[in-house]
């Protein structure tokens, strides 16, 4: 029995006065230590790494047809976009001219309204003044009529210059 | 502490010997870590392996294990052993794989480990008859169940223990949990191991 087996039978009775876990924990060990021995001095092959090139293209087209398809999008999208304000332009365009449209048709009708009112004008410009002069007349009577007495002279001579 | 040792003597005898240069620094820098890893890569390996039982993965992390401790040996004030400090840094490095797993599981890894019953198959040619070897085989298989079922760090924990004989206080300074933390690992550990022996799980 070496030390080590010694030193591993202190520790585990230590620990496991259980023999058949002491038992079984100094099997594992001597199992993983067998193991580790066996496969550490073996002689080592070693691998050419494999390269997957089939991969990088894979991810190289996969990467390729995204960024494709988000340049496709984003121009399908500014497209839209474009054809969109071309119409709105159009239908605004439209609107002006109507608009523009029913104006002139409405200055062509006002000239017929306005040869009606201008052939009614003489009487009604006649009526106009007539009230004109009576409302100034009626102004004039009460005016003079509030002008003091010792004024009269005064106003007896601007009507005779007045006259004059 | 080897290295303490070796330039407080080259201290002491500072105004008789010739100033050391760099280049011999060095050159003994590496000399006491080739001697490092020529004395601890077996036990590095052996814990990894039956940490991953994977041959491959536990080869490959050994190695990194080393190239590691090589970048960082000048860091080392030898305030533990050098074996503690190595297995701190396999312990680490067996995180991050298990981290990287986790997080790439979308990633084709190829996973080598091997089974259970095929770790069990090594056991060493004793002077024992053919039945004993049959019963130790089982119970080697019984404890490798238990041992895959436990959470990693009650698997570190109980390998460092059982298979790599560390004492309590080096395994608290490796896994970087307190000794009470550790002990109630093993207890967990070791509780799991009975079950399984017992067959109650």
């Amino acid at each position: 029995m070496s030390w080590r087996d010694k030193l591993a039978g202190k520790v585990l009775t230590e620990e496991c006065d259980d023999p058949v876990v002491a038992g079984a924990l100094k099997h594992f060990k001597a199992s993983v230590d067998a193991w580790s021995d066996a496969t550490f001095s073996r002689p080592r092959m070693v691998a050419k790494p494999a390269r997957h090139t089939w991969r990088l293209a894979a991810s190289w087209a996969l990467g390729c047809l995204l960024a494709a398809g988000s340049l496709a999008g984003a121009l399908y999208a500014r497209h839209v976009q474009q054809e969109s304000a071309r119409i709105e332009a159009m239908k605004a365009a439209i609107r002006a001219a109507e608009q523009k449209a029913s104006l002139e048709r409405k200055a062509a009708e006002q000239p017929v309204a306005a040869t009606v009112v201008s052939k009614r004008q003489p009487i009604a410009v006649k009526s106009a003044t007539n009230e004109d002069e009576n409302l100034l007349a009626t102004v004039d009577s009460d005016v003079s009529r509030q002008v003091p007495a010792a004024m009269e002279p005064l106003a007896q001579m601007m009507e005779s210059d007045g006259t004059n | 502490m080897r290295r303490m040792g070796t330039s407080t003597k080259s201290m002491a005898a500072g105004t008789a010997v010739k100033p050391m240069t760099a280049d011999v620094a060095e050159e003994i820098a590496a000399r006491e870590f080739a001697s490092i890893v020529e004395s601890h890569r077996p036990q590095i390996f052996r814990f990894l392996l039956a940490s991953l039982r994977d041959v491959d993965l536990a080869e490959t992390l050994t190695q990194e294990c080393f190239l590691k401790a090589h970048r960082n040996w000048k860091h080392f004030r030898g305030d533990s052993t050098a074996m503690t400090w190595l297995m701190r840094i396999a312990i680490n490095l067996q995180k991050d794989h298990w981290r990287n797993r986790r997080l790439q599981f979308w990633r084709h890894t190829q996973a080598n480990a091997i089974g259970v019953d095929e770790a069990s198959e090594w056991l060493p040619n004793g002077e024992r008859n053919a039945e004993q070897q049959i019963l130790a085989r089982e119970q080697v298989a019984q404890v490798w169940k238990a041992v895959e079922g436990l959470s990693e760090r009650q698997r570190t924990v109980f390998l460092l223990r059982y298979v790599e004989e560390r004492e309590l206080s080096e395994i608290a300074r490796a896994t970087g949990l307190s000794e009470g933390t550790v002990k109630a690992h093993l207890s967990r550990a070791l509780g799991r191991v009975r079950a399984e022996l017992r067959g109650t799980r």
